[in-house]
């Protein structure tokens, strides 16, 4: 059973958001690192660059797989996470804290909108029994 | 730290030399460019290199060594005159001429007919070093003959199955295209209205391995062809499972516009622990004028000669050819290898070679079906894909299962290939594998698949019996070791 | 039965397997092909004995003059050079031999701790950081290579030194097609102005005539302009030249053939590719790596695949998969046999033959060396008689020479119609005597010709 937090967002690409005032907070969720394995190299965009929401920002890899993952919002990437790029297997461990990847400020509050509630998310990947965070 | 073997470094001690080659006479290198690194390379005796690799050598399993029936790679038994003879060609250069190497180029000659007979073709370039080589050259005509026909900037986009072999999309990707997948129909076949609705006039061509990676043959192959062909496209054949077609089809008669050939598995040369092979590109007529250059020609008097009028001209200056991919004849090494196991073989053992592939497959097919899930259970060619998806609900993966295998003396089958089918394993006996080494594998699959039901437990643990453990991959690629360390 | 010398089964064999399948034949188990297209006849003729099919090659073989039948002077990044008598016995063993890519590390320790070791030993003779198991070979390598670049830089153009050996500079033009990158080629003199814009400068050194080329210059333009440096070297040379690593190149390559593996006019061989490690994620071909299995002990798996098609298809740095990688063994075997001193000693005795050999050409009249500067075991001779003439008439006295005419583009260039000598330790006295005495002969007679 994958943990799906109640005070996130997500996108069906298994992409977490956590906003607080214009900036998300990005990662990839508990389901997306179970099924991906082991992750030995996470690849990220600079700080200051831009990203587009469903537009590939980077990717996380196992030793088997390589994976695209995308924005789920567009903005200005204003920290990325240097620890997950020195060690990979926070994502495992940590796929919602540690483990996030990059925080972004806001360019279009609009696309909120487009992003999946929880349960949504559950019920997308197959869970529909809430689990919490 | 614990070893199977120490490094070459670690065998190593100052002073120690082979004494292969002397200097003689002196050598005065400019300083400003003379060597200041150091050059910390190994110093030992012959003994110890002997023993060495010895060693490392009796680590490996080996078609030499077992059976390994890995799918889609045809490890069938190497001839052992194939390389001996190979042998009476090492000491020539590529840059002699034409006038002092007629042997090969006789030979060449001879084997680029070979090549035309079997796969119906009716034009070979044998300069490609392997298939994924062959894709590529073969891509870059593509281009060319639109290119030829004032539509090279339209057609953008290359098809590939998703059963496809990566090296297609790679190679597609490579020569500048976009990709399309396709998916597979519930027969394994192309799913021929996927492929209709994917055609258009923005496609260059289409990557048909046929029998394809589940060991199947295309059963509408002829459609999949003609609909390419209406849309303006053309197919490339991917010849990786040539080795169940010798005498029983010819990818020319179906429809190809070419199609390569892997020497290293139909021809029966050495793998060499990931190469090398050769990929000879054959090509129907109508794609023959962009083939790389040299050609070969016969005169009348049986000579031969390179087409190119001055035979050191450059081959871009000639006519609509993409150029050169491998100087020369490619891998001549291994294609005289080929050419002498084509010899040896002659039409009818060619036949029996495929018919024997097919035997073997089909019967080690009967014996597993009753306890592993056939993926897409119709008669196979050459090879067959099992999943272990059962096994897996049960605790045991095709990873376990293929480490099981190793404990049991023998190699695994390919896994998780192709992609389509979850826990696959694909198994290519090959037909050089006596039916009674074909049974003992047999047993040992289901042996192991009884393990899998009873105690999947003990297969995480395996292989046991192999010179290691499962090894630590994951740490392999989070702290990459790529060389030995030199202490500082 | 026996069609196929190496088909084991007996008609037994073939019947209780049929009756196990549950079919009466073959045919029955090939209906998926269309009907009119099963069982074409093939046409190539009967099959032979091992005895008849090694006669038969003999006689093949025996229709070409070997490099060793004459003096022989034909090199570039394919060269005659003394093999060890120990490399072909541990390198072609059959454990080696008849393995195939080390899916399973397991039970092929033996090819990755080889190839481990290949790398090892070619980054230190290279001082680079990061080798990987091979490329086809050297002409491959560059064009991956350049490829590379393209895909680090986002820049389409690169630039190649027309130095750079055509056989290497004419399979970039051909793979350059494919993704229309930009070629362009200019003389090694002014490669380091030609920085701006292009992905990377290609500088071969040695280069193709055997001259000595200032690297760090063209590697400083490259950074300069944000580009990177592909510098194509030869193995030998490395022993005693400044090597790639040390000269500021972010990527080394080359034929590795040299290291003990056989001409066989033209392949099998070994491309070079090495990198820095900052650029190793964009680096094609198969990288074995060190780790531990389940009980602690050292081994060795292909690592980074993620990099490679069987997993990333088209997003992958290459489609390679079938490489040379029993050729890196081999070349891992010749420098651990040679080791340092020996691979020295092998490299000075090309140079001192090639200088020697030179000063000797030099003193006949109607001959000059035509390197642009200090050159180091293949040099440039230029004589009256143009390089394509002087390699036709050599060829009569049974001496091998290379042209120099195949190296430009249009078979020519004002006044560069010159022949080029490669030396290596195999490189006898009575070979240079044969060069010297037939260029003499020539040089007389030609003159002859001319005043007459």
């Amino acid at each position: 059973m994958s943990t799906v937090p109640d005070d996130l967002r997500y996108s069906k690409e298994h992409e977490w958001v956590r906003l607080a005032g214009d900036t998300a907070t990005i990662g990839i969720t508990h389901f997306a690192q179970d099924q991906l394995g082991d992750v030995v190299f996470v690849e990220l965009p600079k700080q200051g660059s831009t990203v587009r929401q469903y537009a590939s920002l980077g990717v996380v890899e196992s030793v088997k797989a390589a994976s695209d993952v995308y924005a789920p919002l567009s903005g200005e990437v204003i920290e990325r996470n240097v620890k997950v790029i020195e060690s990979p297997e926070l994502v495992n461990k940590s796929p919602y804290q540690d483990g996030w990847l990059i925080k972004v400020r806001l360019a279009d509050k609009g696309e909120l909108e487009k992003l999946l509630s929880p349960d949504d998310y559950r019920s997308h990947i197959g869970e529909t029994a809430p689990s919490g965070g | 730290m614990k070893a199977l073997e120490p490094l070459l470094f670690e065998l190593a001690r100052p002073g120690r030399s082979g004494g292969h080659v002397r200097a003689d006479g002196s050598a005065e290198i400019p300083t400003s460019f003379a060597r200041r690194a150091p050059l910390r390379l190994p110093e030992l005796t012959e003994p110890q290199v002997v023993r060495h690799y010895t060693h490392l050598a009796q680590l490996n399993y080996a078609v030499d060594t077992g059976m390994y029936p890995l799918g889609s790679c045809t490890m069938k038994y190497n001839p052992k005159v194939n390389d001996r003879v190979a042998g009476l060609f090492a000491d020539l250069h590529p840059r002699q001429s034409y006038r002092l190497t007629q042997g090969v180029l006789a030979l060449a000659y001879e084997l680029e007919q070979m090549l035309v007979k079997i796969t119906g073709m009716d034009f070979v370039s044998l300069q490609p070093a392997a298939g994924a080589q062959s894709e590529f050259t073969a891509l870059l005509v593509f281009k060319a003959y639109h290119a030829k026909r004032g539509q090279a900037a339209q057609r953008r986009r290359i098809i590939v199955p998703d059963s496809a072999h990566g090296t297609n999309p790679a190679s597609a990707a490579m020569c500048g295209y976009e990709v399309t997948t396709v998916k597979s129909d519930a027969r394994g076949n192309v799913d021929l209205e996927a492929l209709r609705a994917a055609l258009g006039p923005d496609v260059a061509g289409f990557m048909l391995t046929n029998p394809n990676t589940l060991g199947l043959f295309e059963e509408r192959v002829r459609e999949v062809c003609d609909a390419v062909h209406r849309a303006g496209g053309l197919v490339y054949g991917d010849g990786a499972n040539m080795n169940a077609l010798l005498g029983i089809a010819r990818p020319g008669d179906l429809g190809f516009d070419c199609v390569h050939i892997n020497v290293h598995k139909t021809f029966s040369t050495p793998h060499g622990a990931g190469g090398p092979g050769a990929g000879p590109l054959c090509v129907k007529a109508h794609l023959r004028p962009f083939l790389p250059k040299p050609w070969i020609v016969r005169e009348a008097d049986g000579s031969y000669h390179y087409d190119t009028a001055r035979e050191d001209r450059d081959p871009e200056t000639v006519g609509d050819s993409i150029g050169t991919i491998k100087q020369r004849l490619g891998n001549f090494g291994v294609l005289a290898r080929a050419y002498t196991y084509m010899k040896s073989l002659g039409d009818e053992g060619l036949v029996e070679t495929s018919e024997d592939a097919i035997l073997a497959a089909n019967y080690l097919l009967a014996r597993l079906r009753p306890t592993y899930q056939v993926a897409y259970d119709r008669t196979p060619m050459h090879e067959f894909v099992l999943t272990a998806a059962p096994q897996k609900k049960k605790g045991a993966s095709a990873l376990d299962i293929a480490k099981g295998l190793i404990d049991e003396g023998f190699h695994p089958p390919s896994v998780y290939f192709p992609l389509i089918v979850a826990e696959a394993m694909m198994v290519e006996p090959t037909e050089t594998e006596p039916k009674e080494t074909l049974d003992a594998f047999a047993e040992a699959m289901l042996r192991v698949a009884e393990r899998a039901g009873t105690d999947p437990e003990s297969l995480h643990q395996a292989p046991l019996r192999a010179p290691l453990r499962r090894l630590d991959e994951v740490s392999a690629a989070r702290k990459p070791v790529l060389k030995w360390k030199l202490p500082s | 039965m026996g069609r196929n010398p190496y088909s084991p089964h007996t008609d037994e064999d073939r019947r209780e397997m049929l009756a196990t399948i549950g079919t009466r034949n073959i045919d029955e188990l090939i209906t998926a092909i269309p009907a009119d297209a099963r069982r074409p006849r093939i046409g190539i003729g009967p099959g032979l004995s091992e005895l008849e099919v090694q006669r038969h090659l003999e006689g093949l073989a025996a229709l070409n003059v070997r490099a060793g039948d004459t003096a022989f002077f034909i090199g570039g990044p394919i060269q005659r050079r003394y093999i060890p008598a120990a490399v072909p016995v541990l390198a072609l063993r059959g454990e080696f031999l008849t393995a195939y890519t080390p899916y399973q590390p397991e039970v092929s320790q033996g090819t990755l701790q080889a190839v481990f070791e290949y790398q090892s030993l070619m980054a230190e003779l290279l001082a680079m950081d990061v080798v990987n198991s091979s490329m086809y070979d050297g002409g491959s390598a560059v064009a991956e290579a350049a490829f590379m670049a393209v895909r680090l830089t986002g820049r389409k153009k690169v630039v190649v030194a027309t130095e750079v050996d055509f056989t290497y500079r004419r399979t970039l033009r051909t793979y350059a097609r494919g993704p229309e990158i930009e070629i362009v080629e200019v003389p090694s003199a002014q490669l380091a102005a030609s920085a701006a814009g292009a992905a990377c400068l290609i500088a071969q050194h040695p280069d193709a005539f055997g001259t000595l080329v200032d690297v760090r210059a063209i590697a400083d333009a490259a950074h300069a302009a944000g580009g990177l440096c592909v510098q194509v070297t030869e193995p030998h040379a490395c022993a005693l030249l400044e090597p790639p690593g040390a000269l500021g190149a972010d990527i080394a390559v080359g034929e590795g053939q040299p290291l003990g593996i056989t001409m066989s006019y033209g392949g099998p061989h070994l491309g070079i590719f090495a990198c820095r490690e900052a650029l190793v994620r964009q680096m094609p071909g198969r990288i074995a790596g060190q780790t531990l299995d389940a009980n602690g002990t050292r081994g060795f798996v292909n690592t980074l695949q993620t990099r490679e098609q069987h997993i990333r298809r088209e997003k992958a740095t290459s489609n390679i998969c079938t490489n040379e990688a029993l050729a890196g063994i081999t070349a891992a075997v010749y420098m651990s046999l040679l080791g340092p001193a020996g691979l020295r000693a092998a490299a000075r005795s090309g140079v001192a033959r090639a200088h020697a050999l030179a000063a000797r050409l030099a003193a006949i009249p109607g001959c000059a060396i035509a390197n642009d500067g200090p050159f180091f075991d293949r040099f440039t001779l230029r004589t009256r008689l143009g390089g394509w003439a002087l390699r036709s008439a050599l060829l009569d006295r049974r001496v091998q020479v290379e042209a120099t005419a195949a190296h430009y583009l249009d078979g020519k260039r004002a006044g560069r119609d010159d022949v080029i000598i490669q030396c290596t330790e195999l490189t006898s006295d009575g070979d240079a005597d044969a060069l010297v005495d037939a260029v003499s002969a020539l040089m007389r007679t030609g003159a002859a010709a001319m005043a007459s």
